[in-house]
């Protein structure tokens, strides 16, 4: 089995994970309650969907 | 060569995908709303839907072939008598998916899958109309409506008094039957806003 010859420095460990972002989640404003959700999803704070009540909150 | 299910594969096997999926939309009919992942929503609202149609043709040769899928004979009567009569008017389109965002624990992207049109559902809709008519008028006019609505409440019964007795003008009679359905119109909106909004848009103020 096929197997690394060499230890993996610590500089080319951290170059690689230099590569590693985060993203920031696109949001929008709930019409209802102001506050930010996600996009084509029920607002987690208050519960709707298009004027329907989806959760219970 | 067959063209393959869309979606996702559930489960191990055909076998065990075919109970989950029989297990969700037997959950569904039951409930009238369930949530679960978005993957099993998408494969489960074609299913519900085509057994659906088989309840609105409602023979005895639909009802066997709903039976190959859900088990529950409870449910299966609901889904004849109740479910299938609903939709009588409606050409497809039984089911209504909404995304509610990742679970907690292992972030699987979450979903409410519901019948349309259950009679809670119109209510709900309506209250929140009506809410929202009424926050609209409050901007409008804030506190002086409600005084004046008291004030024209007094006016009305006194105005509805005389008229009885003395039957006055019609036209007289015909403002004050307009000013009696805008303060019912104005009291049924805040009870609906009260009951309605309570957490939502009173948090966000």
């Amino acid at each position: 089995m096929p197997v690394p010859k060499r230890k993996m420095s610590r500089s080319n460990t951290r170059s690689r994970r230099s590569q590693w972002k985060a993203s920031a989640p696109t949001l929008v404003t709930c019409a209802r309650c102001k506050e930010k959700r996600p996009s084509h999803t029920a607002c987690p704070n208050c519960g709707t969907y298009a004027k329907r009540r989806v959760l219970d909150v | 060569m067959p063209t393959p299910t869309k979606g996702a594969r559930l489960g191990g096997g055909p076998a065990h995908e075919r109970l989950m999926l029989a297990n969700l939309a037997t959950a569904l009919f039951e409930h009238g709303k369930i949530t679960t992942t978005e993957a099993k929503a998408k494969r489960l609202r074609p299913l519900a839907e085509r057994l659906i149609t088989f309840a609105k043709r409602g023979d005895l040769a639909a009802r066997r072939k709903v039976m190959t899928v859900v088990r529950d004979k409870t449910v299966v009567h609901m889904l004849f008598t109740e479910i299938g009569p609903q939709y009588a008017g409606r050409p497809g389109g039984y089911t209504r998916i909404t995304k509610i965002g990742p679970r907690k624990g292992d972030n699987a992207p979450m979903a409410v899958i519901e019948l349309v049109e259950p009679m809670a559902e119109q209510v709900v809709a309506e209250a929140t109309g009506a809410a929202k008519r009424a926050a609209k008028e409050r901007e409008e006019a804030t506190t002086e409506v409600v005084e004046e609505s008291a004030v024209e409440e007094t006016v009305v019964e006194e105005a509805g008094d005389e008229a009885g007795d003395v039957a006055s003008d019609e036209v007289s009679d015909e403002i004050v039957e307009d000013t009696v359905e805008e303060v019912a119109d104005e009291q049924a909106g805040e009870q609906a806003d009260e009951q309605a909004s309570e957490e939502g848009a009173d948090d966000a103020k």
